[in-house]
């Protein structure tokens, strides 16, 4: 046994303070390492060709009025998703809670309250449906995999039987106000006009982006996906946040079907049937990691954009609309696969 | 008054006894490592230090105060850190966020608080630099070297106010500068007056930076010598208990 390693160290001739300050990866670097930039390109790339191919009806301001309203709801739902995914988790009842979400909110307009007392009801629909998947999963340490499984058929079977199996249409004088914000729009020119849905999609997209760059708990968040023991070590409240996700997750849901009802003038228990998968599809095609530790919101935006651009080219193509969801799941398998081999090349 | 105090502390699980009515002391400004076979009880010892579990009987006490830890948190609070021997790091995150994971520094205005991203670099840069160690803060923990996420792992124990640090095989899984660098290190922290226990196979590593030398065998502390006192094959006996005690 010898001690030689008490020696100090030869001193390097390249100062620690002169790296200390450098990024491995310049900004540009960064920007083409992420996911949800080659979806942009793509997304361009899509409406370059179809503009060119049907300037007359898709590139148009009404279709395109059409397609981000569309692609708002989803993109809402899969912002809350990106944050249950980050930890690692999944959140498969969010259709249903839009189901759960329409009925509560429609049955408070039948029952003439005003429009933000159905809002308070449809937000608290899908917020205690959240909490309920979140205390399940972090408490009693069931898998996010059954427990929201569970609950997609438990939301789904309650808002059946709260509804009376009808569709519910017959909204007080809160019905006007609570229609407008799903199915209003701001004017830019006589015929650009963003709904608002899409501008709520903005809004909250920028305030999530914000939340998981500049706040603890969007660390958290991510740093719970990336090591659920060293997030526990270091003090990170790890049980709460988890059920602070799904909340969320289920907040998302209910504002998206708080939307699209008030675009629909109707609710109906079936809102949001198989939603489930494109809100999924949308947080990974965008960069979520199903194994958690990675999400942005920007990636759900553009996700959820690019699988409406893709389902009304495809309509505008005339091919049958029966295959959407082909498209949708080849999409979703691939992007988890090029997000295994990114994944595998960083390692 | 020692920093630590371990009164005939056992812990068993069910059958098990994992640990046998140990007693330990450790001063601030000393390094003491903890040896012994896979099995010994080394790494249970540890978690009783680290809150991790409590103790089954006997007590624990910290600065004189008898203390119950249930959660790593609370050992934290009460001045000790650990450097897990998985480092306990999160890769997709950068060594400053690791750093400072769950106590972020932050900047407020009103009811809003932010993260100080640039605080945070800074004083991580400072932290790798007192370490010598040439990790940046805003690199990703994934593409680091074994010996910068040890230092990622070690700058994080510097952010407190810390009487002790336990750390577990933290000369393992590195190379041969970086052991040197780690060593270093905790001569560095020892000179600062911290208490410093050494978990470790590597007989060089403790014989080179340890004041005394504690062995574990099937539970039981067997000896706890000063480290001029004994030697590397005195100490190799006792693991393997080809001599009884000492």
């Amino acid at each position: 046994m010898s001690t030689e390693a008490a020696k100090p160290p030869p001193q390097a001739n390249v100062s620690i303070e002169s790296v200390l300050g450098v990024q491995q990866h310049n900004v540009w670097q960064r920007i083409a390492g992420a996911q949800s930039f080659w979806v942009t390109v793509a997304l361009i790339l899509i409406c370059v060709v179809m503009g060119y191919l049907q300037p007359t009806s898709f590139a148009t301001t009404d279709n395109f009025f059409n397609i981000t309203r569309n692609f708002s709801f989803i993109g809402i739902m899969a912002l809350g998703m990106t944050a249950v995914i980050a930890t690692g988790g999944i959140d498969l009842s969010v259709g249903s809670i839009m189901g759960l979400t329409a009925v509560a909110s429609g049955l408070t307009l039948e029952a003439g309250y005003p429009a933000w007392a159905a809002i308070v009801v449809g937000l608290a629909a899908g917020g205690v449906t959240g909490l309920v998947n979140g205390v399940i999963i972090a408490y009693a340490g069931i898998s996010p995999f059954v427990t929201t499984l569970g609950m997609l058929a438990i939301a789904r079977s309650c808002a059946v039987v709260l509804s009376g199996n009808r569709m519910l249409y017959k909204f007080g004088p809160g019905g006007p106000a609570f229609k407008a914000l799903g199915s209003g729009a701001l004017s830019i020119t006589s015929t650009l006009q963003l709904s608002y849905p899409l501008l709520f999609l903005i809004v909250l997209t920028a305030l999530l982006a914000l939340v998981y760059k500049m706040t603890s708990w969007g660390r958290h968040v991510l740093a719970i996906g990336g090591n659920e023991h060293a997030a526990l070590l270091t003090g990170v409240p790890v049980n709460r946040i988890k059920v602070q996700v799904y909340v969320v997750s289920g907040l998302a849901a209910s504002f998206a079907a708080i939307l699209a009802v008030g675009w629909e003038g109707s609710a109906i228990n079936a809102l949001g049937v198989t939603y489930e998968l494109l809100a999924i599809s949308a947080a990974v095609i965008g960069g979520a990691n199903l194994m958690g530790g990675e999400a942005s919101a920007y990636g759900a935006f553009i996700g959820a954009a690019l699988i409406f651009v893709i389902r009304n080219s495809l309509l505008m193509a005339g091919v049958d609309s029966n295959w959407q969801g082909t498209f949708v799941g080849v999409f979703l398998i691939a992007a988890v696969y090029l997000g295994k081999i990114r994944g595998a090349k960083r390692e | 008054m020692p920093i630590l105090e371990l009164q005939s502390v056992s812990k068993h699980f069910g059958a098990i006894h994992a640990l046998n009515e140990v007693d330990l002391t450790l001063e601030s400004g000393e390094v003491l490592g903890l040896m012994g076979d896979n099995g010994a009880g080394k790494s249970t010892l540890v978690k009783v230090i680290a809150g991790n579990f409590p103790p089954t009987h006997g007590e624990v006490r910290i600065g004189g105060e008898p203390v119950h830890f249930h959660k790593p948190v609370e050992a934290r609070q009460k001045g000790v850190e650990v450097v897990y021997q998985d480092l306990a790091l999160c890769n997709n995150l950068s060594a400053a966020a690791n750093v400072f994971l769950g106590r972020e520094i932050k900047r407020r205005a009103g009811p809003l608080r932010w993260l100080d991203h640039k605080a945070m670099a800074k004083r991580a840069g400072e932290l790798f630099s007192e370490l010598k160690s040439e990790t940046r803060p805003r690199d990703l923990v994934r593409q680091m070297s074994g010996g910068q996420r040890q230092a990622v792992a070690i700058a994080r124990t510097r952010l407190s106010q810390a009487r002790m640090v336990l750390m577990d095989e933290p000369t393992a899984a590195i190379s041969v500068r970086q052991v040197a660098e780690v060593l270093d290190l905790i001569r560095r922290l020892k000179d600062s007056g911290m208490a410093i226990m050494l978990i470790s196979h590597r007989m060089p590593d403790v014989f080179a930076v340890c004041d005394r030398v504690v062995v574990m065998r099937r539970g039981r502390k067997v000896a706890d010598k000063a480290i001029h006192a004994t030697s590397p094959e005195e100490v190799t006996g006792l693991i393997t208990g080809a001599i009884h005690a000492a």
